[in-house]
């Protein structure tokens, strides 16, 4: 951009004769309206189906808005926020949205980064490993999840058939659906399937961009590999980890396909018998357009918003705390 | 232990060990895909059996025709849908976002810095946020139910935008985009004979990305197609797992006619795939 402020004046132009009156409006229209229309087309559908319906989501929350009664709409105020406070199926999906979370989140990060760290060796196939670890990336969430249900299936299921191999669950073989922390380990364990490869190679990104001399002047005399990693590759790719702490926050904290399609009935919305992996996006889902109650959906919309912002921004100040003295 | 001493990992050959933890970890990753399979060509007698089947079986025909076979759930339909909505996605989203793109690279217009920066933060907002009111706008249009109410939302996107942006930026460089002006070129067709051929690799790695993306979606089509009889093949694969009596086998073998098309994207494109994800963490 700053190169073209100090270049000469191109040599051809000045043997040009000034342009006649027609063509000289359609230069400025060329330059001065047409740039705008080129970026028309993103900002109109953002604007339509983006930006809109975010405004009017806050509307929709302080009315009564349920699909069964359309007569019945009116201002609500702020009473489908009040009633989220004392909505125990609310609290409960939170606190399995969480627990999910932190399942997911920081077991897949850190086997990323020791396979990012493999990665970034001379290779033999070094694309032939690459594209490799993005099968699960590629693979639909609803194709895998349905997968991953058969296999934590509580008879003839393979997880059970394993444990059994090693002794464990002869008698009673263990019911993923029932309980909360199996259901979360078996949620967390498709979730970090699915994004371990895609984040192992935003990292190998990074890591690929350190100067070698790094690690040869660094003051860390005969570190091993893994120290290296630790003390050396870590602090240096910190930007790209926490893109990857907020990207997974934001992902992770709005999880709906696993745990829906998880689910014995995938249509119920009801994350278990008990709600024990319901979570808030499939809650939000459940009461907009099972319950019919939209205006509620939509408080609890914000309350999500919300709750990601704060999470994003405590995890992201941790993250930067973390390495941040290195 | 070979001498490790302050070389950079670039340097270091991979050991045994190292291909080990890489190559049970590559096994890890495609086992839930090969199971697929194993599955979907599996009588019930195998499915139900213990220890559960690992081998793969013969019967992927006659469990595909079942799944395509079936009354209500529209399956063959799905996937011709899932078509067509992926692919008007990508199209649309190719071109409007490297339109954008361009104009936020090369050329100069008032408040351009300024709207860069709000394509920028529209990239950090939850999609979960707007569902409610997306959905009472479709409604408001008419477009629930119908596969319209997919693609609107889709036509662009603001990572493709900002990948574009950054990607003319660094390919064409000034000059050529000037030469062509002062021949008389006007903007359309600078970006239709400069911009465009110099911007193919780029172009196929935002589409493979956003073809993949509008494939795999399914919160939002479940929405706005359950129940009717235009389904994407994500909504009708959560059809064919909902109900009392769930034929595994079947799940699978649909499960498996759905992910078989980007398991392909994968062997073809794999390597823009793989190039896409890396320059997007570089930005």
């Amino acid at each position: 951009m700053s190169l073209t402020e100090i270049r000469p004046a191109p040599p051809g132009q000045p043997k040009h004769a000034p342009p006649p009156r027609a063509k000289f409006w359609l230069y400025r229209f060329d330059t001065k309206t047409v740039p705008y229309l080129l970026i028309a087309p993103f900002f109109l559908l953002f604007a339509i189906f983006g930006l809109f319906p975010i405004v009017f989501n806050a509307i929709v929350a302080l009315r009564n808005w349920r699909l069964d009664e359309p007569d019945e709409r009116g201002w609500a105020g702020f009473e489908n926020f009040s009633r989220l406070l004392t909505d125990e199926d609310f609290w409960n999906a939170l606190g399995n949205t969480f627990g999910i979370f932190v399942l997911s989140t920081i077991p897949q990060l850190l086997i990323a980064l020791i396979i990012a760290n493999l990665l970034n060796r001379k290779l033999r196939g070094t694309t032939w490993w690459r594209v490799g670890i993005l099968l699960p990336y590629v693979t639909p969430v609803a194709a895998s999840t349905l997968v991953f249900a058969m296999f934590f299936a509580r008879d003839y299921g393979l997880a059970n058939w394993f444990l059994s191999l090693v002794g464990f669950g002869n008698e009673n073989p263990i019911d993923w659906r029932a309980a909360k922390w199996s259901s979360w380990i078996a949620i967390a364990t498709m979730v970090n399937w699915k994004w371990i490869g895609y984040n192992a190679l935003l990292y190998l990104s990074a890591m690929q961009s350190i100067p070698k001399d790094v690690y040869e002047a660094s003051a860390v005399d005969g570190a091993g590999p893994w120290r290296q990693l630790w003390q050396i590759t870590v602090p240096m790719i910190q930007p790209v980890i926490l893109f990857t702490v907020v990207l997974s926050t934001i992902g992770g904290l709005q999880l709906f396909n696993e745990p829906m399609l998880f689910d014995e009935n995938p249509a119920s919305a009801s994350g278990g018998s008990d709600g024990q992996f319901q979570t808030i996006a499939q809650l939000i889902y459940k009461v907009g357009w099972k319950d019919l109650n939209l205006g509620y959906a939509a408080a609890m919309s914000w309350a999500l918003f919300l709750i990601i912002l704060i999470v994003a921004a405590v995890n992201a100040l941790a993250t930067r705390r973390l390495g941040g003295d290195k | 232990m070979t001498s490790l001493v302050n070389r950079a990992p670039q340097e270091t050959r991979g050991n045994w060990k190292t291909y080990a933890v890489l190559a049970t970890f590559m096994i890890l990753s495609a086992f839930p895909v090969y199971w697929m399979f194993v599955i979907a060509t599996s009588t019930d007698e195998k499915v139900m059996g213990f220890p559960p089947t690992v081998i793969p079986g013969d019967q992927l025909l006659v469990n595909l025709s079942e799944v395509f076979g079936m009354q209500d759930v529209f399956f063959t339909a799905s996937l011709i849908n899932s078509v067509i909505v992926a692919g008007v996605v990508t199209l649309t989203t190719l071109f409007f976002c490297s339109l954008a793109g361009f104009a936020f690279a090369k050329l100069r217009f008032r408040y351009r810095n300024a709207l860069m920066i709000i394509v920028i933060l529209t990239l950090t907002v939850p999609n979960q946020l707007g569902v409610v009111a997306l959905y009472i706008l479709m409604s408001r249009l008419e477009w629930n139910g119908t596969l319209l109410a997919v693609i609107a939302p889709g036509l662009v996107s603001a990572f493709g935008v900002f990948y574009m942006r950054q990607f003319i930026g660094h390919a064409i460089p000034d000059e050529l985009i000037e030469a062509a002006r002062i021949d008389g070129a006007l903007t359309l067709r600078i970006y239709w004979t400069v911009v465009l051929p110099a911007i193919r690799p780029a172009l196929a790695v935002l589409g493979l990305l956003t073809f993949v993306a509008t494939w795999n979606d399914f919160q939002w089509p479940l929405i706005t197609l359950n129940g009717t009889d235009f389904p994407t093949s994500m909504v009708a694969l959560s059809d064919l797992a909902s109900g009392n009596y769930v034929i595994y086998r079947r799940v699978l073998a649909g499960a498996f006619a759905a992910t078989v098309p980007l398991v392909i994207l994968l062997l073809i494109g794999g390597r823009q795939i793989v190039r896409g994800i890396m320059e997007g963490a570089l930005k």
